[in-house]
């Protein structure tokens, strides 16, 4: 009972208290880059669940098997960043030879995740937190999630604001950081959750 | 030497990576919630920036160009990882202060960028200086901004007490919002002075057209130069 409650408390701490983007600031470039319509922001967000899922399962393996085992923790950054870039390039692959409809779905955007600063800062958490391989892949999935719900909501509020009236110096980008301040105030209640 | 000069000049004031390209916006709004914080970070990536330039450019006659950025990111790492177990040692207090960021070095766009843009194409002693002067100017952005976050979130300035004291610290300042404000605030500036220039009719092409725009450009540029070789 005490590890289901564990993993509870890492699904909603890392998806909606500390939110990595709000709060933690990692994966801001796809964050404020790829959520100008709800549709696209959503594709960018199953795109990252994926893949941070999937990156921090294989990052904790290499973690726990190969470099705690030969005693070579020092590595973790140099490991941890060829296994994701490379990862990345399978899954594109492996997903343009057999899961064409998810390809499309996704395709666009697993190059832009390879430098997403989230995946590289998840797997490197879950070391640093001495997260096992199980609670780790939780984390992840907990961590992607969170950006996901950011930025949709980003997105959502995008779209209603496209034809407001903005003053001349803060149209585009300070706009969508003014937003995103906002938000990071409204997520900041979710602290009282835990 | 002039040479030098010039290239340190430029990343300092003409193309400085945070207030005029907008680059490596993750660790800029991290980090800096107090000025000795965004000086320490801004220190640590310079020092990876310059010394992963010069190694870049030693070396890149020998790098094929098929897999450079593979070598350039094993290279960059390394550096960090060498500058962090020297943090781990020497700085504990700035070590825990900066956390996961400072492994987090390896995917700042500023530093892949100018060993793309500048290393790999020049000869080593204007990209040490390429290295340095663009390191400089994000450590003097960073701290800058550190300051102010520092000074109006908690009314101190490097740890000194210095606001009148019936100044109430604005706290919003230094948790997670407050840095996205300050952003803003930044981008909106820039916005500003980039639509007086061009009104006179100024080239203003160089300034970032917003941030992290230029970090997505950079993804889809690697990319393409990935589908070309292939």
């Amino acid at each position: 009972m005490d590890t289901v409650r564990q993993l509870l408390i890492i699904l909603i701490g890392s998806s909606l208290v500390s939110n990595v983007v709000l709060c933690q600031f990692m994966g801001l470039c796809p964050f404020l880059g790829v959520s100008k319509k709800i549709k696209t922001a959503a594709g960018m967000g199953m795109a990252v669940i994926f893949v941070i899922t999937l990156a921090s399962t294989v990052a904790g393996v290499i973690y726990k098997f190969i470099l705690v085992r030969f005693g070579l923790e020092y590595l973790q950054t140099i490991v941890f960043i060829l296994v994701i870039a490379a990862l990345v390039q399978f899954v594109e692959m492996f997903l343009k030879k057999s899961i064409p409809s998810l390809y499309e779905a996704l395709g666009v955007y697993l190059p832009l995740i390879t430098t997403n600063c989230a995946v590289l800062g998840v797997a490197l958490t879950n070391v640093q937190k001495e997260y096992g391989i199980v609670t780790g892949i939780v984390n992840g999935f907990a961590t992607a999630l969170g950006f996901t719900i950011a930025i949709v909501i980003l997105a959502g509020l995008r779209e209603k604001m496209e034809y407001n009236d903005i003053p001349e110096s803060f149209k585009g980008m300070p706009m969508v950081l003014l937003t995103a301040g906002l938000m990071a105030i409204a997520f900041c209640g979710f602290s009282g959750l835990l | 030497m002039n040479k030098a000069c010039e290239r340190l000049i430029n990343g300092l004031v003409k193309e400085n990576p945070t207030f005029v390209l907008m680059l490596g916006m993750c660790p800029t709004l991290a980090v800096t919630t107090s000025a000795i914080n965004g000086m320490g970070m801004g220190l640590t990536t310079a020092a990876v920036l310059a010394m992963s330039n010069l190694i870049i450019s030693l070396l890149r006659k020998i790098i094929p160009d098929r897999v450079r950025i593979p070598a350039f990111i094993v290279i960059i790492a390394s550096f960090v990882t060498m500058v962090q177990l020297l943090l781990e040692a020497y700085l504990p207090s700035l070590n825990d202060a900066l956390g996961v960021y400072i492994p987090l070095i390896v995917v700042n766009c500023i530093i892949l960028g100018r060993a793309e843009s500048y290393a790999y194409s020049n000869p080593p002693i204007p990209s040490l200086f390429d290295g340095i002067g663009m390191g400089l100017g994000f450590t003097v952005a960073l701290t800058m901004i550190g300051a102010l976050r520092e000074l109006l979130g908690s009314g101190t300035f490097f740890n000194m007490n210095i606001m009148p004291k019936g100044f109430e610290p604005i706290r919003i300042f230094v948790v997670a919002p407050g840095a996205f404000f300050v952003l803003a605030a930044l981008c909106a500036v820039q916005n500003y002075i980039k639509i007086k220039g061009e009104a006179k009719g100024k080239d203003m092409s160089k300034i970032g057209s917003g941030c992290s725009h230029d970090c997505m450009n950079c993804d889809i540029k690697c990319d393409s130069a990935k589908e070309e070789n292939k």
